[in-house]
């Protein structure tokens, strides 16, 4: 199996110490979106940091292979590595306030990159940085160049870091909890965004979110994470209708919807939480030495 | 009723916009809503962030003071009640925050936490009283000597919860207590809070932003948008038949688990 972005058995874990992902293997290949799943501390994010080179300091690659377009990452030097993942990667983070520095224009914002990093004349940048805004369709480009991240609403800034994640045309891009913290219905045109951008770009994209309700609407495939195992991967129609391990029948179980009024919400039974755990451990016995 | 509202509204100075001499013009968050709360009636409170949602709870408890209209709590008028008759009426009403991190103080133990509001009330066998609360919400009593950084996100919700139902009120406010914690964690607070509604014969308002999670849980629904109530009924029919055009925005946008979900 080959895709743009292919990790095969990557293991990190903090230096010395506890495992935070066990073996994880997956694939996105252009043009399709492959969703992250699983409850907080499972290690969804960290895969996403991983690729893009920004795993915390006190975390370590174990063992594994993270091929970006056909080259292995981790047999290149650390400053060419860089300069690969900057070309041909980018991130939609989480927080549209923390992600922008609220100090600077927008402008300058969305065509650092294009200047510093690949080198393109300012004049073109900003014409390129126009365009874009345009296409995540922000009302009055011009003057949202000019403003300051507090002058726009959430859903206006996280247009802005959407515009500014496709600048330079990568062929891969990690969205982590994009829309985690907006309002439904500006989470519904920021996803319908998202999308539309994607298809259009036919970009490679890694979308990382805890909410099950997201990933029938956005993703292709999915892997679902239990303490940085993935214990199912699976196609995004055949995982909903048919999920094959127990535990992510059991996420599904949990999970409310408006449309089913009666059904009581059950947790994930102890008996589920035993068995995955189980494998865990017995996961980690056949890696230790 | 637990609670009658009317026409309740309430403005901030809006600093952003003072004049350099002069006084701030009123941001009008609260612009005037109508509503009851029955006795033992579970309320959803639903709607956008900027909606007055929050600080509709905070006025409905008096952490903050009308700009106009009438709240009155068990027949009583609470609009303008004066802090040292309030702390009498606050055994009564109680209130479960959204962020057990940061409305847990880290320092003390969790028995300590639960005690703390029944000790302003001047209350004695403050341990029973503690442990009772922990049985209800179904967490070791053990517990109370824990430290709330040693308790999972879930276990932290039930403590917020435990110190609102040890004074036994007849009223709780829950402000968007399951949203920062995982579906499994979620399903338990749910069932939980369900469980203690109905055996304390408690009345709740559950402020929360997800549609979902209210239906689950509420028998009416009261829905905000810029400060204003546009639209208010028991559950079911407002689910099956909404009639605000921004109670149809809101369930539209709503993405359920559902591949074949027709989303706009």
């Amino acid at each position: 199996m080959s895709g743009y972005l292919s990790i095969r058995n990557l293991t990190v874990r903090l230096k010395g110490g506890a495992m935070i992902l066990r073996d994880v293997s997956l694939t996105v290949r252009a043009g399709q979106v492959h969703g992250l799943v699983g409850e907080s501390g499972a290690g969804k994010s960290m895969i996403g940091k991983a690729v893009l080179g920004t795993l915390p300091r006190a975390l370590e690659v174990v063992s594994g292979q993270i091929i970006l377009d056909g080259t292995d990452l981790q047999t290149l030097d650390p400053k060419e590595r860089r300069r690969r993942i900057g070309a041909s990667a980018a991130l939609i983070p989480q927080d549209p306030l923390t992600a922008l520095n609220p100090s600077k224009r927008i402008g300058p914002q969305i065509t650092r990159r294009l200047v510093d990093i690949l080198g393109w004349p300012k004049i073109a940048a900003e014409a390129r940085a126009l365009e874009l805004l345009e296409e995540v369709h922000i009302p009055d480009p011009a003057r949202v160049m000019r403003s300051y991240p507090h002058e726009l609403s959430g859903g206006m800034r996280q247009r802005i870091l959407i515009a500014s994640a496709f600048a330079a045309e990568p062929k891969l891009i990690i969205a982590d909890e994009p829309t985690t913290a907006l309002d439904v219905t500006v989470q519904k045109q920021i996803l319908r965004l998202i999308s539309e951008m994607q298809s259009r770009h036919d970009t490679a994209l890694l979308f990382v979110t805890h909410d099950l309700g997201v990933v029938s609407k956005v993703c292709d495939t999915l892997s679902v994470l239990y303490a940085g195992k993935v214990v199912e991967e699976a196609n995004m129609h055949r995982f909903f209708m048919r999920p094959i391990h127990p535990y992510s029948a059991a996420l599904l179980a949990a999970t409310p919807t408006y449309t089913d009024p009666t059904g009581s919400l059950t947790p994930v039974p102890q008996t589920v939480i035993d068995g995955v755990e189980r494998e865990v451990a017995e996961h980690d016995m056949r890696a230790a030495p | 009723m637990m609670y009658e509202v009317r026409d309740l509204r309430l403005s901030f100075p809006d600093m952003a916009h003072k004049p350099l001499i002069g006084a701030a013009p009123r941001l009008e968050v609260l612009k005037g809503l109508s509503f009851d709360v029955p006795k033992g009636a579970v309320l959803g409170i639903v709607g956008g962030s900027g909606s007055g949602k929050s600080t509709l709870g905070r006025a409905m408890l008096r952490l903050l003071e009308p700009t106009g209209g009438t709240i009155s709590f068990d027949g009583t008028d609470i609009t303008h009640m004066g802090e040292d008759q309030l702390r009498g009426m606050r055994k009564r009403f109680q209130m479960i925050f959204q962020d057990p991190m940061s409305s847990l103080n880290p320092r003390r133990r969790v028995g300590g936490i639960i005690a703390g509001p029944l000790r302003l009330q001047g209350l004695d066998g403050l341990t029973g009283r503690v442990d009772e609360a922990l049985d209800m919400v179904g967490l070791p009593r053990g517990f109370a000597q824990r430290y709330p950084h040693e308790l999972s996100g879930g276990q932290r919700q039930r403590v917020g919860i435990a110190r609102a139902i040890a004074l036994r009120p007849d009223f709780i406010l829950a402000d968007e207590i399951v949203s920062g914690l995982d579906v499994s964690s979620q399903a338990q607070v749910l069932n939980l809070l369900g469980e203690l509604v109905r055996d304390l014969g408690l009345t709740l308002a559950f402020i929360s932003h997800d549609l979902s999670v209210i239906r689950r849980l509420c028998d009416r629904v009261l829905v905000l948008h810029h400060g204003e109530v546009v639209e208010e009924g028991a559950t079911a029919a407002l689910f099956d038949a909404p009639q605000a055009a921004y109670t149809r925005e809101l369930l539209g946008a709503i993405p359920l688990p559902d591949p074949h979900q027709t989303w706009g």
